[in-house]
Parts: structure tokens; C-alpha cells; sequence
């Protein structure tokens, strides 16, 4: 069972506190997109075996939202952080890039 | 015969005597014996039958590794079956049955399958069930149902209390022999916090009984004085009768304590589950010995040779008279020596090695024990019990040499580290050459949330052979835990014994040539039946996984998870195979350790609180005025009222004749509510709802659709606008959390630049639907406040004082008649429910449940989250286009009902459905159209939804998803029913009564 | 009006621990900017405490301040304060982005108390209770068995616990049943 830290109210929690919301850093296409953007948007997920960027809510906790950069092959949890950013802090790269060197995700390495 | 010694037993009070019955026969036993103990010092040899041969069973080990001696524990709803006799302890009053026979243990029906066995081998039911294949599910599936299964079933009921704790330290050191109190000594002098869990009642695992010096003292007293240091010292915890249970994902661990299992009615809990959450976790679990695999292995009296050394030492048990030991490794020459300085005869010492033991060989010869080097058991004499063996050299096919005769046989094929733990969660072992077994591979640890390896094997469990060794092990692994987690480690391991011990040598049969009637009497997994013969038909027959030969032959499959019979399962498979043991690996090792009771882990979620049922604050009076409850979602609500005979239809009916005619109230508190205060709360709420809310003018109400991304409808419910900043939401029941979820999704996730608040106040108000035409009279005595239908119009909402009592009134109506809902503060939620119903009594007032609610939304033609939708339907298949507003550029799932197929206009539209007959449609009807589709089955064109019998109108009505429905009006579709039967419907408009709205605009 | 009514109606329960109803408290939801000299001195104003820090819970006469999440507060008065002290926030508040609920209904309210409580509480949340690690003052939002819970402790070590209104048998029942004679643990108190 996981162990993790909610960036929002500092807690380190066991999984069951929180809950898992897919990935993170979608980019919204809403009104106006087309079929094929909408429907990557919509549908087309990452589901890699290694690097993997997910969003989670401390919902048994502060309630809020929250990235966590996590491996799913060895669950090592590189690190989590806010929701409102569009994309992934340098930190969190670098200690990616620290134990997988050369990992992509989407258009983030 | 095994009988009581009357000098040791260490564990044992002698001078005390309690009775315990096995087979309703009455023994005795001592305080400090294991059940094992006890029967075994009553001469109990036999103890149960095998699963697939029913052959006759004993003990064979002293701890958790026993694969035979399984019994049905206790009586009544205590009734437990499959409980291993060797890790319970015995207490006054203790009953016990034998499993797995008929009509009686010493004569069982059943064991006519021993001589069949030529006929029963690996995969033989597989094979033989297969053909023909109708038989299957007539004639052998029912015969197999009723020969498979190991034990009797538990009564239903269990009147224990169980729980969870939840524990966190820096280490955990599961195991408290030698290894484990050395390494939780040495974690806890660096100042990590430690935790010691030893499944077993007693510290010290088994040096006590091997003996051997550690610091200076003799290894008991060392343990006694360890554990007096350990229990001295704050940051330590100590918990014997708690067994490791599994290791889990970034240092979470179980560790099942048997409270109670031992003082039966005690006011402790039985078993208590801790959930331990360790930053390292130190495995000290010691070793589990192997048997031999000789013709005849699993006679009772045949047993390991550290367990009938445990029985003599511990419990003061000796297993027989004259007991031949067998090894192909010097340990168990300290059974030999052990028994013989009792007094017991040891007629031969087999030892499988052509060169024979070292220095405790010869300890054994000098005592004038006859030790054959290059020997083996050919054979074992005896039926239920053993009464002789007939030796060969290990290196031939079987010749018989000479007959001994004996009651016992001590067996020793090696140890191995027991390495679950390390295993659970990911860790990788290496083949060790020397001693022949799996240890943990020390650059291949579980890894953690940082990626750090996070268990570290001490001692025995790591390989490690004599005491020295383990010490100084085990020692090294606390300190390493400590560093682990930022403790600095201080001083040196504690000396102790060092042994040299001529190298085993590995056995896998015996002996090595053995023909196959000798394979086929050479047991492996003995609680599953396998044998030799059948794990070598397995890899002829391709089974050459080590998994697929564990699934084919069931080795390994039994409650004891082949803790006996995997290395050497996998060793007969590796050389049927004609390859390296490492190269054919070992099975998956899973949690639990041992079988765990399921009450444990359902902990104390039992009884009134299995789970959390939510109440309103009415609750109260509904349960006692009979209130016929149905579960919605952790909700219980009213179904309906019944009174006295009545039963629910009728209940129901009346509930809905009363608040059409007069007056009925309904509890809603249920209702979600969520408030949704900001600048941008209207910019908000339009892209949340389908339909414009940022118009709705302070004091309205409007129903509203909220969809998801992907469409499809989600919730509906009423807004009301408090102020020019502030929205109420009313959601369904279901959907108060999930809404208030998706709220702070996208306020937190994507237009976190908004000002927007939210604040779930589901349960701050207690809410109450009064209906019917008298429903403004009602709240009218209680009120000074206007609420004529000039002052509150339909739609409306305003703030008033009923019964005292500050509230919000929404006049909304689901149920089609002038209505109004009261809102008030949880608190005072039960003071207006009375106080409504004794102003309504002049009105015949009564209470109705949520299927009168149901039946009257469905007579009005109202959609219901849940019925109408199931998660595939959008706005426009309800016709619900009115709600969508063409107005806004962006609502969520606006863009996503603007995809191909869902614009097209073949989706099914919803439809009132009338039957011809006045009958009601059954739920989830399918409307058959002409033809079948692919796979043969009929065309359908549509599906009812809802349906139901109207009191109003006296007959069925129903509302529907059907192909083109609304183009339809008139024409009668085909509804087949579950017995054969057709119901016909008609096509109509889905609104059954008051289709002006006259009766809500009063 | 009538009487308000707690869902436990004064409930209590004498085991290895004391588990009782604690009573109508007056409860009150901010969400704001806390880091906003008017929200300070909205609720300094309103209930006489600081914003406590991250996962604190501040306590007064009667009163206290509990840290839900960065935006937001729930303050603790008087029952019948309420309204009065609403109307206060919301006049200091008035301009700011803000959001003020009453949820003084919304609620159950436990005294968790005796030196059965860190064990009693540590067997329904996955939280560390030993003495070390949840100290007074410290306000932890968890999970209690099957339900959303939050509690903070007391210099006199007594847990001050809330979780909502609809399950305060569940949660009553929960304690209780933690509490029951025999059950200790031996770890803590």
C-alpha cells in the first residue's frame, strides 16, 4: 500500500486516505476542438511501465487535488506537487532523471 | 508408542494437568503444550486423513510448517476448521475433531483411494472429467463438490470480537529466536524505534533446544535476559503470539496477534490485525528443515528430526521407543544424540552422505549409536503407524539390506531459510551451492516509496548457519536498519558458538535410483497428495514451468503453501527436467505467511458497524413508526409506511392517494447541498449545469442537468440563487460527495484562476417535502410569513419562521401537486417534522417514502438519475433539449454531444410506455423489432426504464428509451417477460397526469 | 423554538477510554485567503484566535480554530454564538472573496478522554499516535474506519473528534467498540 504526501496540507498518508484521479496534465480541448483533439483528450491515456504522472485527491484529508510523479513498475514515488501548474517542477524532474536516466513522458523529460 | 517423559519439557508445568477432548475422547495435557504436544504425549499418532488418498496422517513438524495435522478447532458457532495443532496452545476445555474422513478416523471409507492411487495421479481429473462433456455439469461436477473441500465449513456467526491497530516504527523485526533479539537490540541501542513480533508464545525460537552459548551465557538465559534488556528499554515493543502475516508495498506489514485464542472467554478481542507501517523491516524468520523423500514418508511416526527433538526438549514428548534418524546433513544428529541421552534407543543413524558427518557423528558413535554412512530408507514399514524401515544404499535402486524394526523415524533433508516475508513484496533470491536452498539475494531487496531497499534478512532466514554466525548476522542486519533510517549504530555483536559441520550433501530421493513403486509411495506435499511420480509425469507431460507443474499437480496449493514441499518439489522437477534447480526458480510466495481468520481482517467492521449507515434526523421517528427501509447508497431511507398487515404495494399506494387528495411529508434530507459562493460563481455554474444558471435571479429556483466531459448525464436537481455571489445546489442523494468532488476538480484542476468557493452542507440541513393540496395550509398554521401564491410563486424560494424554527422554503414540486420544501438546521429537523405532522392531522397527514416519490415523478413524466440514466445517456436522448442552453459557448460535455454518434439521430429517445392491459411492464423490459443481430439473438429497438402501477390512474405505466420514440406516438411495441410472456405497450407522451402543470400552480 | 438536538443526544460510553457526545458547538466554515491580514483579523474579531499554522488547531475559551486545508477554516464557538459571530465575519469580510457557512448542524462532536484514548483512536485511523508523533495542538484530517474523520488533542490528552452528523452512531459505535474493556493494546497512555 502506498505511502503519500499530500504537497497541499504536508500530510504523509497511507493510499487509503487518498484517491487515485487519472492522469495529470491534461490539456483541456472542449467546445471548438476537433474529433481528433477531443478525442485524445478525451480517450487516449498514457499507461506506461515506468515514468508515470498521475493526479490524486486527498480526499480522506484537506480534499485537494494533487500531482504525484511515480513509477509503476517499482512504485517509487519521485515526488508529488500542486495541481495549478501545467507541467511537471524542475525538482521533480531532476530526481526522475536522477534514478531513469533518459525517461520521456508525453512531451516532458 | 509417543509418551510423556517424565524430566524435560521446558515449556511444560508438569505438576499441573488440564483436559482438553480430541474426537470426544477426553485427554490430558500440561499448561505450555501445544495441542501437538498433547496428543502426541497421549499416544495420538493418527491425527487426520490425507485430502485426495485419505491415508492415515500424523504429526510431522512442531511449528507452523505442519502440513497434516489440521483439525476442526472448538464447537458451535467457535467451530473452526483446518487449525494447524502445532501453533495451538492448549487450554482447559479445549475440543477438537479430525477432518477429512468417513465414517471414523481409524476407519475411513475413503482410503480405498490409497489403492487406487495407480489410477489418481497428476491431472488425473483434469483428464478423466473432461469427456463426455455433458456429464460434467450432471454427474461429475456434483460427485467432485462433494469430495473436495478440506475440512467442514464454519457455522455461520461468530460471536468474537476482532481488531485492527495501526502502528508505526522505524524497524520491525518479525521473528524473536536469537536473530530477531539480537537485531532488534542492535536497532533499538542506535535509537530507532523497534518493533518484535514472534508468532509463537515463547522467545528464542529453537536455540533454546539446540543449545550453545551467546555472550558468555548458555543461549536460554541469554534469551530470558535479552528480552528483560528489550522490555527495558522505551523505544521498543515487544508482541509475542503475533505472527509477521505479509509484507506490503513501502514498509507496510501485517502482524495477526492472537490475543484470546488461548484464554477462551477472556473480555480481550481474539485476534487483533496490526497494520504496521515500518521504515525497515528486518526479517529474522528463521528456517523451516526439510523432509526426505523415501517410500513410506508420511506414516505417522515418520517426522522431522528438529520437531522430535522440539517435542523432547520442549514439551517433554518422546515420539518412540526406538527411532531411526535418516539425514543427509549433521543436524540431525543432535536428535539422535538429544533422544538417546534421554534414554531412548537410536537403532541406526542413516546418513545419505558417502562420507558421512563430522564432529557430532562422532559424538554419536561415542555414545554407541550405529551410524551407516551411504544409507538410506528404502521403505517405511507400517500402516497408521510406523513399525519398521528397510534400509538401502542411497546410491541404488532400493535392494533392502536389513529390516529395522522402530516406532519413529527422525528425517532431516536440510533447511531452509524461510523466505516469504522477503518475498512478498518483491524480493529476489539466489541458489546457495553449499547448503542447497534459496536465501535472500542481498542486491535485490523489496524497494520502497525512495526506491531504498527496505528488508533486510538476520540470521537463520539469510542463510546463516550456527550461532555464531547468526549472532553476529543478525546483528549486523539491526544495525543496517538503524543506519537506514538515520540512526547511528553502536557497538559489536555479542559472541557465540561456532559448530563445524561436515557439508550436507543434497537428497532429493531416496534412494537415488528409486524405481517408480517407490516414487509413488514418496510424498512431497503431503496435505495435497503429491508424490514424486506425479511432479515427474507433470514435466513428461510439458508442465515445465515450475508454476504450471505447481497448478497441475496442486504441490504447493494446500493451506500450508508448501512450506515442506517446494524446494524439493522444484528439485524432482529440475532433475526431471534436466536442468539447475536455479534455472527452474521457485513459486510465488504470497501473504498471508500462514492462513489468517478472516475476522481479522474484517477487524471490527461486524454487527451495527459492518458499515457506516447514514441517518437523517428523522431517522429516529421513522424506525418508530415502521418505516420499511431501503439502502440508498449508504443512506437508509423509507421506502414506505406500511401500517399494521399492509404490505409494501398497498402502503405505497395509499402514500400516493393521500398527498394527491390532501397532505403527505417526505424526508429529503438526504438531498445533496452545496453551496457555490464567488465572483465567478455564475460563470461557474453555467459550465457545470447544461442549461444557463448565471441568469437565475436571487429568490428562484431552476432544475438543472449537469453532465460530465464524455456527455453523459450525471445529476440533476434544483438550484436556487441565494444572493447575487451565492448558489445553492441541490443534488441527488447518490450524488452529494461525487459533485461536490467534481466541483473542486475543476476549480482546483483547470480554472483554478476562478473565485469560487464550495462547501458541501449536505448534512447542516434537515429538509422536508410537504405535498399536496393542503400543503400551504399546513405551513401556513405554523408560519406568520407569507407564502401565498402571490408572495412565494412556483420556482420560488424564500426565508421564513415555522414552528419557530428559522427555514428555507422552495416551493418546487417533484411530485406534481402544489408542494413546498422546508429546510431547516439538522438540529430542529425532528421538532418540524412533529410539529408538521400534528398541524396536518386535521388533514389525515402521513409520512411517504421514496417509492411514492418514485411513482409520482414517473406519473408526471420526470426523469430519475439512476433510471433514466445509466451512464450512456445524454440530455437529448431524455428530450430534454429545453435544459441545454444554445446560449453559452462552453457547458462540460457540450463538446463531446457534438461527436458523430451522439448527434445522430438514432439513438433511443425517451417515451411513455401504456400497457394495453392496464398491467405493469416488467423493469429493464427489452422491445423486440423484427430479425435477429449476429450472434442470433433478437432485435430490439427500445428498453423501459422505469414502471410502475399508477394509484392515480389505476393501471401500469412505465417510461422507456425507444428507437426514433418520439416519431411514434400510437404504435404498440412487444415487451417479452422472463416467463414467455409478452407484454404490449403503447407509445405515448410520458407525462400520465396533470400534463399542464394545474395541480403544482395553485 | 424548539430545543436543538445533537444525533447523540448526550451519548456516553465508560470503557478503557471515555467516548462522549461533546455537545451542540457552534461550527462555522471559512474558506478564504488565509494568509490575508482581513481574514486574520476577521476571525482574530470573531472568535479572539490567531490563523493557526498548517494542521494546528488553536484553542480558546470555548472557542477554537482548526486548520482544514490552505484555504480553509472551520471555527468553533458557543452554539447559540453563531449567528452573531457570522455576521461579523461577514461584515469584515465584506469586498474579500470569501465564503462563510454555518455547519454547526452538520456534524457529531466526541470527547475522546482517559488513558485509553491514543489506543482507542489508533485503532480506526491510520494516523501515528504515539506521543511523539501527535502532540496537542496537532489537528489531523483522517480517515475513521469507513468515514471521513477529524480530530485534535488536548494538553489534557483528550481527542477532540468530528465527523458527520448522518454517521454519529457509526462513529459512537466505532469508539465504543474500540474502547471495550480488554481491548487495550499496551503501546500507549
Amino acid at each position: 500500500m502506498l505511502i503519500l504526501t499530500c504537497p497541499c496540507c504536508g500530510v504523509t498518508g497511507e493510499e487509503t486516505e487518498f484517491h487515485q484521479g487519472g492522469e495529470a496534465h491534461l490539456k483541456r480541448h472542449g467546445p471548438g476542438a476537433s474529433d481528433d483533439e477531443f478525442h485524445t483528450y478525451m480517450f487516449a491515456k498514457e499507461n506506461p511501465k515506468g515514468v508515470h504522472f498521475e493526479r490524486w485527491r486527498h480526499n480522506n484529508g484537506c480534499g485537494k487535488w494533487f500531482h504525484a510523479a511515480r513509477d509503476t513498475v517499482t512504485l517509487e514515488v519521485y515526488g508529488t506537487y500542486p495541481a495549478q501548474t501545467l507541467e511537471p517542477p524542475q525538482d521533480i524532474r531532476d530526481a526522475i532523471t536522477a534514478k531513469r536516466p533518459g525517461w520521456t513522458w508525453r512531451d516532458f523529460a | 508408542m509417543s509418551t510423556r517423559l517424565a524430566k524435560t519439557g521446558r515449556l511444560v508445568d508438569h505438576s499441573r494437568a488440564i483436559e482438553f477432548t480430541f474426537n470426544g475422547k477426553r485427554l490430558k495435557g500440561h499448561p505450555g503444550d501445544t495441542l501437538a504436544s498433547a496428543l502426541l504425549a497421549n499416544d495420538q499418532m493418527l491425527v487426520g486423513r490425507s485430502f485426495k488418498y485419505h491415508r492415515p496422517r500424523g504429526i510431522v513438524a512442531s511449528g507452523a510448517e505442519e502440513p497434516n495435522a489440521l483439525v476442526g478447532l472448538g464447537e458451535g458457532t467457535r467451530f473452526e476448521p483446518n487449525q494447524r495443532v502445532t501453533t495451538t496452545e492448549l487450554f482447559d476445555g479445549l475440543t477438537c475433531i479430525s477432518q477429512n474422513h468417513w465414517p471414523s478416523l481409524d476407519f475411513d471409507i475413503g482410503a480405498v483411494n490409497t489403492h487406487l492411487s495407480r489410477f489418481l495421479p497428476a491431472g488425473f481429473y483434469y483428464k478423466m472429467f473432461i469427456h463426455p462433456r455433458p456429464f460434467w455439469k450432471h454427474v461429475y461436477e456434483p460427485f467432485i463438490r462433494q469430495s473436495a473441500g478440506l475440512g467442514k465449513a464454519s457455522n455461520p456467526g461468530d460471536p468474537d470480537r476482532y481488531e485492527h491497530f495501526y502502528y508505526f516504527c522505524d524497524v520491525l523485526v518479525v521473528g524473536g529466536g536469537v536473530a530477531g533479539l539480537q537485531a532488534a537490540l542492535a536497532a533499538a541501542e542506535a535509537g530507532s524505534k523497534v518493533m518484535l513480533i514472534e508468532q509463537t508464545a515463547h522467545w528464542g525460537g529453537r536455540s533454546p533446544v539446540d543449545g550453545g552459548e551467546v555472550d558468555g551465557q548458555p543461549v536460554a538465559e541469554w534469551v530470558d535476559a535479552t528480552i528483560a534488556k528489550l522490555q527495558g528499554m522505551p523505544n521498543v515493543t515487544l508482541r509475542n503470539r503475533c505472527m509477521g502475516a505479509g509484507v506490503y508495498d513501502q514498509g507496510y506489514a501485517l502482524g495477526y496477534e492472537r490475543v484470546a485464542d488461548h484464554t477462551p472467554g477472556s473480555d480481550a478481542p481474539r485476534h487483533r490485525l496490526w497494520r504496521i507501517r515500518a521504515g525497515q523491516i528486518v526479517t529474522a524468520t528463521g528456517a523451516i528443515e526439510r523432509p526426505l523423500s523415501f517410500a513410506g514418508n508420511d506414516v505417522p511416526g515418520v517426522m522431522l528430526a528438529s520437531a522430535i527433538r522440539d517435542y523432547a526438549v520442549d514439551f517433554g514428548v518422546s515420539i518412540g521407543d526406538r527411532t531411526v534418524v535418516v539425514t543427509n546433513n549433521d543436524d540431525a544428529y543432535r536428535t539422535a544424540i538429544t533422544l538417546k541421552q534421554l534414554g531412548l534407543e537410536i537403532p541406526v543413524i542413516l546418513d545419505a552422505r558417502q562420507s558421512g558427518g563430522g564432529a557430532l557423528a562422532d559424538e554419536a558413535r561415542a555414545l554407541g549409536i550405529r551410524v551407516e554412512n551411504g544409507k538410506g530408507i528404502a521403505k517405511v514399514k507400517g500402516g497408521k503407524r510406523v513399525t519398521g524401515v528397510a534400509i538401502c544404499a542411497q546410491a541404488g535402486e532400493g535392494a533392502v539390506l536389513e529390516e529395522i524394526a522402530c516406532d519413529a523415524v527422525a528425517m532431516s533433508g536440510g533447511w531452509s531459510p524461510v523466505v516469504h516475508l522477503w518475498s512478498h513484496c518483491g524480493g529476489k533470491l539466489i541458489w546457495d551451492e553449499a547448503s542447497a536452498h534459496f536465501r535472500p539475494d542481498p542486491d535485490q531487496p523489496p524497494k520502497g516509496a525512495k526506491g531504498e531497499g527496505f528488508v533486510i534478512p538476520a540470521g537463520a532466514a539469510n542463510g546463516a548457519g550456527d550461532l555464531a554466525s547468526v549472532v553476529s548476522d543478525a546483528h549486523a542486519a539491526g544495525q543496517a536498519a538503524a543506519k537506514a533510517m538515520g540512526h547511528k549504530p553502536k557497538g559489536k555483536a555479542p559472541k557465540a558458538s561456532t559448530s563445524e559441520e561436515a557439508p550436507m550433501q543434497p537428497v532429493w530421493l531416496m534412494p537415488q535410483g528409486a524405481g517408480i513403486k517407490l516414487r509413488m509411495k514418496s510424498w512431497l506435499d503431503y496435505q495435497n497428495d503429491v508424490k514424486v511420480s506425479d511432479v515427474q509425469l507433470a514435466a513428461r507431460e510439458g508442465y515445465e514451468s515450475v508454476e504450471h507443474a505447481k497448478r497441475y499437480t496442486t504441490l504447493g496449493m494446500a493451506t500450508d503453501q508448501g512450506k515442506l514441499s517446494n524446494i524439493n518439489g522444484l528439485a524432482i522437477l529440475s532433475d526431471a527436467l534436466n536442468q539447475p534447480i536455479p534455472q527452474t526458480g521457485t513459486t510465488t510466495f504470497r501473504p498471508p505467511y500462514t492462513p489468517i481468520s478472516l475476522s481479522s481482517i474484517a477487524g471490527e467492521a461486524k454487527g451495527e458497524i459492518f458499515q457506516p449507515i447514514r441517518k437523517t434526523p428523522m431517522h429516529g421517528w421513522h424506525e418508530a413508526n415502521g418505516a420499511d427501509f431501503e439502502p440508498v447508497g449508504q443512506w437508509r431511507r423509507p421506502y414506505c409506511f406500511p401500517k399494521g398487515e399492509e404490505g409494501r404495494h398497498e402502503a405505497v399506494n395509499r402514500e400516493i392517494k393521500q398527498t394527491r387528495a390532501s397532505l403527505a411529508l417526505l424526508d429529503a434530507s438526504t438531498l445533496g447541498k452545496i453551496i457555490v459562493k464567488g465572483p465567478d460563481a455564475g460563470r461557474f455554474m453555467d459550465v457545470l449545469y447544461t442549461n444557463m444558471m448565471s441568469t437565475l435571479k436571487p429568490g428562484r429556483c431552476r432544475y438543472g442537468l449537469m453532465c460530465n466531459e464524455n456527455g453523459f448525464l450525471m445529476d440533476d436537481g434544483v438550484v436556487a440563487r441565494l444572493d447575487e455571489e451565492t448558489f445553492l445546489v441541490h443534488t441527488t442523494t447518490g450524488g452529494a460527495e461525487s459533485i461536490h468532488g467534481h466541483m473542486e476538480d475543476w476549480l482546483q484542476c483547470e480554472w483554478w484562476d476562478w473565485k469560487v468557493y464550495t462547501a458541501n452542507v449536505t448534512e447542516q440541513y434537515a429538509q422536508v417535502g410537504v405535498a399536496g393540496p393542503n400543503s400551504r395550509k399546513v405551513i401556513e398554521k405554523l408560519t406568520e410569513d407569507d407564502i401565498s401564491a402571490d408572495a412565494l410563486t412556483f420556482m420560488g424560494w424564500t426565508e421564513i419562521t415555522v414552528a419557530g424554527i428559522p427555514a428555507r422554503v422552495f416551493r418546487i414540486s417533484f411530485a406534481g401537486e402544489l408542494s413546498f420544501e422546508l429546510s431547516v438546521p439538522a438540529s430542529h429537523g425532528r421538532a418540524l417534522w412533529d410539529a408538521l405532522l400534528e398541524a396536518g392531522e386535521e388533514y389525515g397527514v402521513m409520512p411517504y417514502g421514496t417509492e411514492a416519490m418514485h411513482v409520482m415523478r414517473a406519473e408526471k413524466g420526470f426523469i430519475m438519475i439512476g433510471d433514466e440514466t445509466d451512464g450512456t445517456v445524454i440530455p437529448q436522448d431524455l428530450n430534454m433539449d429545453w435544459a441545454i442552453s444554445k446560449k453559452k459557448d462552453d457547458y462540460l460535455g457540450k463538446r463531446a454531444q457534438e461527436r458523430e454518434h451522439m448527434a445522430d439521430p438514432n439513438r433511443w429517445k425517451l417515451v411513455g410506455l401504456e400497457t394495453l392491459e392496464g398491467e405493469v411492464l416488467p423493469d429493464g423490459a427489452y422491445a423486440t423489432a423484427p430479425g435477429t443481430n449476429a450472434n442470433g439473438q433478437r432485435n430490439t429497438q427500445g428498453r423501459v426504464t422505469s414502471t410502475y402501477h399508477s394509484p392515480t390512474l389505476g393501471r401500469g405505466i412505465a417510461m422507456g428509451l425507444v428507437h426514433h420514440g418520439p416519431d411514434r406516438m400510437g404504435e404498440v411495441l412487444e415487451f417479452p417477460k422472463v416467463d414467455g410472456g409478452i407484454v404490449k405497450a403503447k407509445i405515448v407522451d410520458q407525462v400520465f397526469y396533470d400534463k399542464d402543470g394545474e395541480k403544482q400552480n395553485v | 423554538m424548539s430545543e436543538a438536538i445533537t444525533p447523540l443526544n448526550g451519548a456516553r460510553f465508560e470503557g478503557l477510554a471515555t467516548i462522549e457526545d461533546a455537545g451542540l458547538t457552534g461550527m462555522i466554515t471559512l474558506r478564504g485567503d488565509l494568509s490575508s491580514k482581513e481574514v486574520k483579523a476577521a476571525v482574530q474579531n470573531a472568535v479572539g484566535l490567531d490563523i493557526p499554522a498548517q494542521r494546528q488547531a488553536l484553542s480558546g475559551q470555548g472557542t477554537a480554530v482548526l486548520w482544514m486545508s490552505p484555504d480553509e477554516l472551520l471555527l468553533m464557538c458557543p452554539y447559540a454564538e453563531v449567528a452573531q459571530i457570522i455576521a461579523a465575519l461577514e461584515g469584515a469580510l465584506k469586498g474579500q472573496h470569501f465564503l462563510v457557512a454555518n455547519v454547526s448542524d452538520a456534524r457529531t462532536f466526541l470527547h475522546v478522554s482517559g488513558p485509553g484514548a491514543r489506543e482507542t483512536v489508533a485503532k480506526l485511523c491510520p494516523v501515528d499516535l504515539s506521543e511523539a508523533a501527535f502532540t496537542p495542538g496537532m489537528f489531523r484530517r483522517t480517515r475513521m474506519a469507513q468515514v471521513p474523520a477529524a480530530f485534535w488533542l488536548d494538553e489534557a490528552g483528550t481527542f477532540h473528534l468530528i465527523c458527520f452528523r448522518s454517521v454519529a452512531d457509526y462513529a459512537f459505535n466505532l469508539l465504543k467498540t474500540s474502547a471495550l474493556p480488554g481491548g487495550g493494546v499496551g503501546v500507549y497512555g
